[in-house]
């Protein structure tokens, strides 16, 4: 390939149907290794269907090609997660009445059932990464704050090595300073390599970490560009930047 | 009723109610990680005793039969997939595990006489033949309607009952069996004779239920199992697929049902059906545990153990009517105790 830097995920005209209604309507978009690329839009956009239907939860059209591979029809979330693919959902979905250390290691499932077993030096990066979760290793996930679930959400996906790490809204319901945080553990994990598609409503937090951005306005991409030029753009700064655009 | 009568009957008792905690552990499992209620326990309890007892009598045991009829079905299902797939690398693997190993257990079976074997070759052949019909079971009718309602799991856990219910009759014949006692040694503990099969079904249940405990607790598997029953969605977004563990919760609740078999076969003659009542025993300690709790389903069971005992000398007409209405007043209690959520 010509290009500078390799494709991790592209994605050309995918759509995707709850039934008889279109959600997503011929949506295209890519990741670079590497990178962070953001899709903001406001609330029923589709940006959770998006990571949703990428990581294999709902049935998705058109092309889908995951590190030179072109995804069938019927993949499926085990087969994504195996290859490296990682979501970090909205609901964070962690297993309440474990402990944090529990869940960490279940983050590392796939990989301890393909016969890797650097599961404790994994998780000590994990700690590295997020102290907090060292303190509370034996604490059962359901007793922890927003915030500290949120870690433990990315700390377990962190488990799995992801080469591309799919994030559904971390910021949501987070009081600013840990949203700050957030972003700051979203920049470093950049730093050591992790490729990351960002899905966030914050679309101020967003725009500063990311290298690439996606307008996403009801189910389809309205702008797209460099994140330092679309932070710029007047019609970013009316709707999502702007003095009530925080959202 | 002196003190003699009491400890023979607990100890009846206690020795029903280590197994049917065994088979509400099992139920309990299946039911928190699959939502499947598995009626089909008890024909796996059956199995397990009747294939022993078949064994020792230097019968080819039935359930050969449907063990290379399973494998076969699944070898042609999971063939064609990846057929279809272009996967054909996966086909010697499909063909090796349920083929190959079902007619390699049976040319073995042929081979040796396994009524010559000692007795624990002997368990471990029954098992190796019971065990592995639970996950093709769950492959086969489970796997292909795992999204469905609880409702329609269950309609489907019937239909598996009438049928093992009938092959075990086809299988086995109508006539029950009994198999020898593991040990003659008994112990005089005061007045009561303490039987050797009795303390081997207590402490072999309790080994097992440890086993159980540390495998859920300290590997992975187990805790993956445990990640599935309490979310589903967290545990799929980890690669731990809902086929994986369906198949893993059904291969430990036929070990369970099978391994249960064999422990009761010496103490009860077990006939092709006796498996239902021993495993609706069970599925009321799991009741009184709510479908939840391991240690109440388990100390619930026992519970039906000790009230069963003492019902058939009281009222051994109705000790069956006895052992069943308990679960009136729990279910009562228990929806008064707890807030009614409604299915998602």
């Amino acid at each position: 390939m010509a290009e500078e830097r390799s494709v991790v995920l592209e994605v050309r005209d995918l759509s995707v149907s709850y039934g008889k209604v279109e959600a997503l309507h011929g949506l295209s978009l890519r990741v670079h290794r590497g990178e962070i690329v953001t899709v903001i839009g406001p609330n029923g956009a589709g940006k959770t269907t998006l990571l949703s239907a990428l990581i294999g939860l709902l049935p998705l059209r058109g092309d889908l090609v995951y590190l030179g591979e072109r995804q069938s029809a019927g993949r499926t979330v085990e087969q994504l997660v195996r290859q490296g693919m990682t979501l970090v959902p909205e609901k964070r979905e962690l297993f309440a009445d474990m402990s944090v250390a529990d869940n960490l290691l279940l983050g590392a499932f796939d990989r301890y059932r393909a016969g890797h077993r650097d599961q404790l030096e994994t998780i000590d990066h994990v700690f590295d990464v997020f102290p907090r979760l060292m303190e509370r290793r034996e604490q059962m996930a359901g007793t922890l704050s927003g915030g500290e679930r949120q870690m433990l959400a990315m700390g377990r996906a962190l488990m799995a090595k992801p080469r591309l790490l799919l994030l559904d809204e971390p910021s949501l319901g987070l009081a600013p300073l840990v949203i700050r945080e957030i972003f700051r553990t979203i920049a470093h994990l950049r730093s050591i390599g992790v490729a990351m598609l960002l899905v966030e409503q914050n679309a101020r937090a967003a725009l500063q970490v990311a290298d690439y951005a996606y307008v996403l306005e009801t189910g389809s991409i309205a702008l797209e560009g460099p994140s330092g030029s679309l932070a710029s753009d007047p019609r970013v700064i009316e709707s999502y930047l702007g003095l009530g655009g925080r959202h | 009723m002196d003190l003699q009568i009491a400890l023979l009957l607990g100890q009846d008792g206690v020795t029903n109610g280590a197994i049917y905690a065994l088979l509400a552990l099992a139920l309990v499992l299946v039911f928190a990680v699959t939502r499947v209620i598995f009626i089909p326990q008890g024909e796996f309890v059956a199995f397990g005793a009747l294939t022993l007892a078949s064994l020792q009598a230097g019968k080819l045991p039935g359930t050969v039969w449907l063990l290379l009829a399973m494998g076969t079905v699944i070898a042609l299902i999971e063939g064609a997939t990846a057929v279809r797939a272009h996967r054909f690398r996966r086909l010697p693997l499909i063909l090796l595990l349920n083929c190959g190993a079902p007619l390699l257990l049976a040319a073995s079976l042929l081979a040796v006489s396994p009524a010559g074997l000692p007795l624990p070759l002997q368990v471990l052949l029954t098992l190796m033949l019971v065990v592995p019909l639970a996950p093709m079971l769950y492959r086969l009718a489970y796997q292909p309607v795992a999204e469905a309602s609880v409702l329609a799991l269950l309609i489907v856990s019937v239909a598996v009952h009438v049928t093992l219910t009938g092959l075990g009759l086809v299988f086995f014949g109508a006539e029950g069996s009994r198999t020898p006692a593991f040990t003659d040694v008994s112990f005089e503990v005061g007045d009561a004779v303490l039987h050797g099969q009795t303390v081997l079904v207590i402490v072999a249940s309790i080994l097992l239920i440890v086993a159980l405990y540390f495998f859920f607790e300290r590997t992975l598997y187990g805790k993956a199992l445990r990640a599935t029953a309490m979310n589903r969605t967290g545990a799929r977004l980890m690669g731990i697929s809902g086929d994986l563990a369906g198949l893993l919760s059904f291969t430990l609740a036929g070990a369970i049902g099978a391994f249960s078999g064999v422990l009761i076969s010496p103490i009860t003659t077990i006939y092709y059906d006796s498996g239902f009542l021993i495993g609706l025993k069970g599925f009321v300690g799991a009741i009184i545990g709510g479908l939840a709790s391991y240690p109440l389903a388990a100390a619930g069971a026992v519970l039906v153990g000790l009230l069963e005992a003492y019902s058939s000398f009281w009222a051994s007409a109705f000790k069956e009517v006895i052992v069943f209405t308990l679960i009136i007043p729990v279910l009562l209690w228990r929806s008064l105790k707890t807030r009614h959520v409604e299915e998602a």
